[in-house]
């Protein structure tokens, strides 16, 4: 079986995604989650460079990928801001002490 | 292609235990090592100048974001028991990448690939030139958020107590 370089771009992004949303899902650290979305980015980044290879138009994935990666960096430093202010806060990075109305 | 498929499993296992380990800072170093695997993956794809983006913002300042926010914020460990069952979290998470893989590969190979044509490097400033003003205007919302967010302002409901 031979696997070709794209298939195995493709799987690494399907695999970064799938763990992304793993720890998305089961994380509770406000960090963690933060961490979680930087590995999401990364793979969409990688989806982006790859289409842009396929098509052979590596230029224009450039672009795209630039903005998808700065818009990341802002999301992360907001987020890591929203963390830093919630355990002064709160006292804790746990999301489950983020609920106010009691179940 | 045996450097991509190592580079790849490389990218997954730093990615795992980015997600997996307890500590936070063991956490923000495993994800660096993944983003500097991720610009050699895209380096190798022939993307060179996102690759240097990518590794210095992705590996370089994006951790010492992490390692600043670790620094105040306290390595705190949060308990293992997640909201959410672990194995119904990996259920729907394999389910999901089944059906984007079955949808997605057979189509890989229709798409001709052509040679790189790298001598168009203007394409950034004639084409994509709103593109740079909205990243513009990300960045001051971003940093405007930060100032509103870390300023040291007391919550008006301890005050009201």
């Amino acid at each position: 079986m031979t696997l070709s370089v794209s298939t195995i771009v493709l799987i690494t992004i399907l695999g970064l995604a799938g763990i992304a949303f793993y720890g998305l899902l089961a994380s509770r650290n406000l960090i963690k989650l933060v961490v979680a979305l930087q590995i999401l980015v990364k793979g969409a980044v990688l989806a982006f460079i790859l289409a842009g290879n396929q098509i052979g138009n590596v230029n224009e994935a450039q672009s795209l990928a630039l903005t998808v990666i700065v818009a990341d960096t802002i999301v992360a430093v907001l987020g890591l801001a929203l963390a830093v202010q919630i355990r002064q806060r709160l006292g804790t990075l746990d999301i489950k002490a983020l609920t106010t109305l009691k179940r | 292609m045996v450097w991509q498929m190592l580079i790849g499993l490389g990218i997954l296992a730093s990615a795992i235990l980015a997600i997996r380990t307890k500590r936070l800072l063991v956490s923000a170093i495993w994800l660096a090592v993944a983003s500097a695997l991720t610009a050699l993956m895209i380096y190798l794809l022939g993307a060179p100048q996102i690759a240097v983006i990518e590794l210095s913002v992705g590996a370089g300042l994006v951790t010492v974001l992490f390692v600043f926010a670790i620094n105040i914020a306290g390595d705190e460990p949060v308990e293992i028991r997640s909201l959410i069952p672990a194995p119904l979290a990996w259920g729907l998470v394999i389910l999901a990448a089944a059906l984007t893989a079955f949808l997605v590969l057979p189509k890989l190979g229709l798409l001709p690939v052509n040679a790189v044509d790298s001598t168009k490097g203007s394409i950034l400033w004639d084409a994509r030139y709103m593109d740079i003003l909205l990243q513009i205007a990300i960045f001051f919302s971003g940093v405007l958020g930060v100032l509103g967010l870390l300023s040291s302002g007391k919550p008006k409901v301890e005050e009201e107590e």
